[in-house]
């Protein structure tokens, strides 16, 4: 059964403050004038905070950001001319290198194959944990995260923010500034210009981009990323999540009132109060209304108004109040990774149930796993031979003066090994047949043909039916070829037409 | 001066012109802003065009502005670009014999490359795209040659062509046996089915034996004793299925009487010796040879 989650109505009377309607509706009611869909940026100070999820953020900010730096730079050894680069997108060679694997531009397939399990992926990590992709390991959080970091090295944290913003100018802040902003351009300078050694020899452009010997569409995507960097982590931060990222406004449909995510459990926080030492904390809530949460948000919402579409489920105002309950003495996990229904049956003391199984998440789980599996199919039927017969339509046969009739074709071998392959060619569906490509001295019943490695070779093959030999005038055959890398063949016709009847 | 005041447009505040047309006033807008700037961006634009391209034609001749730009001579860098691009291709043909290039996979690949394109833009008007054929146009997919179908042959014929008029060019003429009175209409009728008979058709045999005498007389020294050609000098096979001008008897009777022969150009003139080489092999290797 599907339970509409409801936020349009005050969940509990504890909570009467209206719940977040939608996006439009936040916008406008936080909005200064008139409503609209867009709400000017407002600046953010997240304060810096310590804990278990804030640790665990730090380990996912290092372990992205080595991955994205450094993989261009693994080597992996390859025959002959062909690249050393572990990971590469050649579009000047038209194949794209990982590790042990090798694509040609016609096996892209695989990449949508990878995309799919990705969504899909994505759709069940939401189901079950809620936005994790995007407080852990989207790029725009991880570079936000990073350029945060370069923000209160050069200014502090954010009360010192704050004042410096707020403080006219003066050399003070002129360097604070300056400084930070000339950081930042230096991180995205080399996040776009590691985006651009994933598509050509990393040790060489690394040479020839100082020099202006490097592709043009090198230095436009290093320009590009350079500025997509720089203002997206710099300047625009959490608006690119709420403003310009389609999965905020998808996520809903993936989540439920099972989905893990940042709860603020309001049936152990209301009626919220300040609260002094000494105090009783008899009837009344554990929220002590110290809006740490709130300063430390880096997407500058209140938890306690529920899940709402700005949420990137980073668990940084879980580390918040953990450290408050911890000093108020109270247990911690006012906020906390859970789920709607868990606070609603608390709320309404009722036992409560976590679903980790539902139709849901096992719908995604078998659509993962079929994606898979299909993917894993594939790349083991994958041959590193291939065959495509191309038949001549013009002239569509050829009588010879014998009588005898000759179809044309063009066959397509591609060797996908990275040694030369000799390749035995076959023919079948006919009798007494001579097959014979240009350049072979001797016309035989098979041929056999050098395809370079890691090439297509097109061979013309001229294949004569001698007369009577023709029961009909389109005659099913098939093509083969076979090399110790492999095998395959393709089907075709052989077409006779009214010089059949002569 | 007069004291004329513009009259005002009550609904938009805004100055008329002053015409009326069936009552309906014209309001005086001035024009919008960002049009009179591109309008002026534009004139600007013209004037350092002028000056910059080739603009104003003259009695004599066009000012040819100051940046010296000129169609015909890009199209001859690009040109020369092209024969630079294909240099490397061009000195490997030039060194190589015919059998060599197509016994050579890289050169043959080229060759083939060459050949279609010079092939599709020169050859295929009368050949077909294909190289099919047509009646009176030699199919140069099969095996039948009328000249020879060695790679050195098709060189020879492309170069030289055939009653081109160039000195080396493939020459033989069919005498016009009707039409110059060579032979009488009875005779052409007779030697038209002992050709209908050669190439193994029902022929009428009164007539074939007629024919006997004449054609041992007037066609052997071409098309040899039994009828079966001689490639030196261009004489067809006339005992295979194969025909040029058409396999029925109408047709067969025709080219005696008339004698035709097909004029094809001498391409060395056109070609250079490299390009021609390719296209040699591109036709041999096409032919199935």
């Amino acid at each position: 059964m599907t339970v509409v989650i409801d936020r349009t109505t005050p969940p509990s009377a504890a909570d009467n403050s209206p719940g977040p309607v939608s996006a439009a509706a936040l916008a406008r009611r936080k909005a200064d004038q008139g409503g609209g869909l867009y709400k000017k940026r407002v600046p953010i100070y997240p304060k810096l905070v310590h804990g278990k999820w804030r640790t665990i953020k730090w380990a996912m900010l290092i372990v992205t950001l080595a991955v994205y730096w450094i993989v261009p730079w693994i080597r992996w050894e390859r025959p002959g001319l062909l690249p050393d680069q572990a990971v590469l997108v050649d579009f000047t060679g038209r194949r794209f290198y990982f590790f042990f694997i090798q694509l040609w531009p016609q096996e892209v397939y695989f990449i949508t194959g990878l995309l799919v399990m990705g969504a899909l992926a994505l759709f069940l990590v939401t189901a079950l944990f809620g936005r994790l992709w995007c407080g852990y390991t989207c790029p725009q959080t991880v570079w936000t995260d990073l350029f945060i970091v370069v923000e209160r090295a050069f200014e502090g944290d954010r009360n010192a923010r704050m004042k410096l913003d707020k403080s006219p100018m003066s050399f003070n802040k002129l360097w604070r500034k300056s400084g930070k902003h000339a950081v930042w351009l230096g991180i995205a300078f080399s996040t776009g210009g590691a985006w651009i050694f994933y598509f050509h020899d990393a040790p060489t452009l690394i040479r020839t981009f100082w020099v202006g010997a490097a592709p043009l569409t090198a230095y436009i995507s290093c320009a590009l990323l350079t500025a997509t960097t720089y203002v997206f982590a710099g300047t625009m931060r959490e608006q690119v999540c709420t403003y310009m990222c389609p999965w905020p406004r998808i996520q809903g449909a993936m989540l439920d009132e099972h989905s893990l995510q940042v709860s603020y459990l309001r049936d152990r926080g209301e009626p919220r109060a300040p609260h002094k030492k000494g105090q009783s904390w008899e009837g009344r809530g554990d929220c002590v209304d110290c809006n740490q949460c709130v300063i430390v948000c880096p997407m500058g919402i209140d938890i306690r108004n529920g899940s709402q579409l700005e949420c990137i489920n980073c668990g940084l105002c879980v580390d918040a109040c953990d450290e408050i309950m911890v000093k108020m003495g109270r247990p911690k996990g006012l906020i906390a990774y859970d789920t709607d229904h868990a606070v609603v049956s608390r709320v309404a003391q009722k036992a409560v149930v976590y679903k980790p199984v539902r139709p849901r998440t096992i719908y995604y789980t078998v659509a993962l796993t079929l994606v898979g599996a299909i993917m894993l199919w594939g790349f083991l039927q994958r041959t590193p031979v291939d065959l495509n017969v191309l038949r001549d339509r013009n002239p569509t046969f050829i009588r010879l003066h014998d009588g005898s009739i000759r179809n044309a074709y063009t066959l397509k071998i591609t060797n996908r090994s990275f040694e030369p392959q000799t390749f035995e060619v076959g023919f079948t569906g006919l009798k007494g047949v001579v097959l014979k490509t240009p350049g072979a001295s001797a016309s035989a019943d098979r041929l056999t043909v050098l395809v370079q490695p890691d090439e297509v070779r097109a061979m013309r093959v001229f294949v004569s039916a001698p007369k009577g030999a023709l029961p009909a005038t389109s005659m099913p055959v098939v093509f083969s070829i076979r090399s110790k890398s492999g095998s395959a063949e393709k089907r075709t016709v052989f077409l006779s037409g009214e010089a059949n009847a002569r | 001066m007069t004291d004329h005041v513009r009259e005002k447009d009550e609904h938009s505040g805004v100055e008329t012109t002053g015409h009326e047309w069936d009552g309906i006033r014209e309001l005086d807008n001035p024009l919008p802003r960002w049009w009179l700037w591109v309008f002026y961006a534009c004139i600007a634009y013209s004037i350092g065009y002028w000056v910059l391209m080739p603009a104003w034609p003259g009695l004599t001749g066009y000012t040819r502005g100051m940046l010296g730009q000129s169609d015909r001579a890009e199209v001859s860098r690009a040109l020369s670009d092209l024969a630079t691009v294909r240099g490397a291709g061009a000195a490997k043909l030039k060194t190589a014999t015919l059998t060599q290039i197509e016994s050579d996979p890289e050169l043959q690949a080229y060759a083939l490359q060459v050949g279609t394109s010079i092939f599709g833009d020169n050859c295929a008007t009368c050949h077909g795209a294909g190289g099919g054929g047509a009646k009176g146009y030699a199919n140069l997919r099969d095996d039948v040659w009328l000249w020879g179908g060695t790679l050195e042959d098709i060189q020879q014929t492309i170069t030289y062509g055939i009653r081109s008029g160039d000195d080396q060019a493939r020459m033989s003429q069919m005498p016009a046996f009707g039409r110059d009175q060579l032979l009488k209409p009875a005779q052409v009728a007779d030697l038209t089915e002992y050709v209908v008979a050669l190439s193994g058709r029902q022929a009428s045999a009164a007539a074939v034996t007629r024919a006997t005498p004449v054609f041992a007389e007037q066609c052997a020294s071409c098309h040899g004793p039994a009828g079966k050609g001689m490639q030196s000098v261009g004489a067809p096979d006339l005992t295979d299925s194969d025909w040029l001008f058409g396999s029925d008897r109408a047709s067969i009777s025709s080219q005696i009487h008339n004698g035709r022969g097909g004029v094809m150009p001498a391409w060395g003139h056109r070609f250079s010796p490299e390009t021609i080489k390719a296209l040699a092999v591109y036709i041999h290797a096409n032919s199935g040879q």
